[in-house]
């Protein structure tokens, strides 16, 4: 007998697949409207509290990665993963990759001409803590054009990926600052619709600032969350 | 005023997901085109081995790949397959940018996690289930894990046996959910999840044997063959 606590699905501040105004949508997403499906087994398990075997350890210093220190605005940034009940996710990875303080990854594809940096990746990974609390230190990243149309500039973000406990949770977003223009003009934020834009924005926060070292930011991550009563029980007993 | 004062000012109102009002889930961003260095590492899609499959080292300067490599040893438990396809666009053209990862239980049926709690069944030491390939130059995607067991459905129902796949890219707002079943699985003419799909796009989640063994599903995101994917 197996007893399925399910997963809420995703609520309504999900972006649409399809938005044009990011071009690449347009080819990409589907056109079926995705199939409703009982969670099993396989949707309610995951490989929390494996990732140290599969990847290895946590790289929470992006800034302390190669023999010198990087350019730029060095920055923490920290959280909680809770989930839309409120309860913290302990023991989850969170991802983490980004450009460097130019807007410039140091991606082989990325041929805007800002500078790269030697010291500087831009590549992490923190698991958090039994409260669901993460930190990780690093530069704050560069807005950067890109071809989506003739004067796009994405907003400075910070690309973030989470497993959660489950399949069913899995979560791939992007973190933004305050107070950049860019987010109301960024067809890839927009597609988020306001309020529920406001949730991809972090906050600056002076108490996670430290004192002649770097700013600090605020950021909490929600996953979808189990509910509380079984999808369905067997009645083979 | 008064210095200590000063140090607990704080001068960002709420306006993120601390804000009682906006709180809830945290909304899917792509993972754009540039994740090579950061999501997908040498190893994570050869689960039953030693090999580098899964990473695009080829796309950064070597000295900035940090990502490590898979840390699972040993031989997994039951037959060794690799599986394998490609990812189409509304074109047909293939997407040399995606990345897809894997889910699945071991060879007994058994999925490596505490939310799992049939004891009964063992796990394997040498099988966790996760995987992650980046599609190469052409699109495609490789895994080499095993064939996994079966696993219970809904009511008394068994699954037939199937992988869970998640299809991240460029131009992908959201993750897209999808399953991997065989041609010859024991149970697909049963499985409670594939009943639930029309019958003439059933055969988009389900893989073929190729000549060379390779168990090989195309990834469709759009058009006449479009991939079922679900809302889970
Ligand atoms: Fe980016």
């Amino acid at each position: 007998m197996t007893l399925i606590l399910p997963y809420a699905r995703e609520d309504g501040g999900n972006p649409p697949s399809l938005y044009p105004d990011y071009r690449s949508t347009v080819l990409r997403s589907p056109r079926q409207p995705p199939l409703l499906v009982p969670p099993t087994l396989t949707e309610v398990t995951g490989p929390a509290g494996n990732w140290e075997r599969l990847i290895g350890p946590a790289m929470t210093d992006l800034t302390t990665q190669h023999k010198g220190t990087p350019q730029g605005q060095r920055i923490v940034v920290t959280g909680r993963v809770l989930d839309e009940r409120g309860r913290p996710v302990p023991n989850t990875i969170v991802e983490i990759w980004q450009a460097n303080a130019a807007g410039r990854y140091i991606h082989s594809k990325d041929d805007w001409p800002a500078p790269l940096d030697p010291n500087f990746t831009g590549a992490g990974r923190v698991v958090t803590d039994e409260e669901g609390n993460y930190r990780y230190v690093t530069i704050r990243p560069g807005a950067y054009p890109w071809g989506n149309h003739k004067n796009a500039w994405r907003p400075a973000h910070i690309h973030l990926s989470l497993l959660g406990p489950a399949f069913a949770t899995r979560l791939v977003t992007q973190m933004y600052f305050p107070d950049d223009p860019l987010i109301e003009i960024d067809p890839i934020a927009n597609a988020v619709p306001l309020p529920f834009r406001q949730r991809l924005v972090s906050r600056f926060d002076i108490g996670t600032t430290v004192p002649n070292w770097a700013l600090g930011y605020r950021f909490d991550i929600v996953l979808k969350g189990r509910e509380q009563t079984p999808f369905e029980d067997d009645h083979d007993d | 005023m008064m210095i200590d004062e000063l140090e607990r000012r704080d001068a960002a109102p709420r306006h993120d997901n601390q804000d009682p009002a906006l709180f809830g889930q945290t909304p899917s961003q792509t993972v754009g085109p540039f994740f090579h260095y950061g999501l997908p590492w040498k190893g994570g899609a050869d689960l039953v081995g030693r090999s580098d499959l899964g990473a695009r080292p080829d796309l950064m300067p070597p000295e900035h790949y940090l990502l490590g490599t898979s840390g699972v040893t040993g031989t997994p438990q039951g037959e060794a397959i690799e599986i394998a396809g490609c990812i189409y666009d509304g074109n047909g053209a293939p997407i040399p940018d995606a990345m897809v990862e894997l889910w699945q239980a071991n060879a007994a049926g058994r999925y490596a996690s505490p939310d799992d709690g049939r004891q009964e069944i063992e796990l394997d030491p040498h099988f966790i289930g996760f995987g992650r390939s980046a599609t190469d130059k052409e699109g495609v995607f490789r895994f080499r894990t095993i064939r996994p067991g079966r696993v219970p459905g809904p009511g008394n129902s068994l699954q037939a046996p199937h992988i869970a796949l998640s299809i991240f890219g460029r131009g992908l707002l959201k993750r897209l959910a999808t399953r991997l079943y065989f041609a010859d699985g024991e149970g697909n003419d049963t499985d409670p999840i594939l009943a639930l799909v029309p019958e003439e796009r059933r055969r988009t989640l389900i893989a073929v044997r190729r000549p060379d063994h390779t168990w090989w599903l195309d990834v469709h995101l759009q058009g006449p063959d479009e991939t079922v994917f679900f809302d889970l």
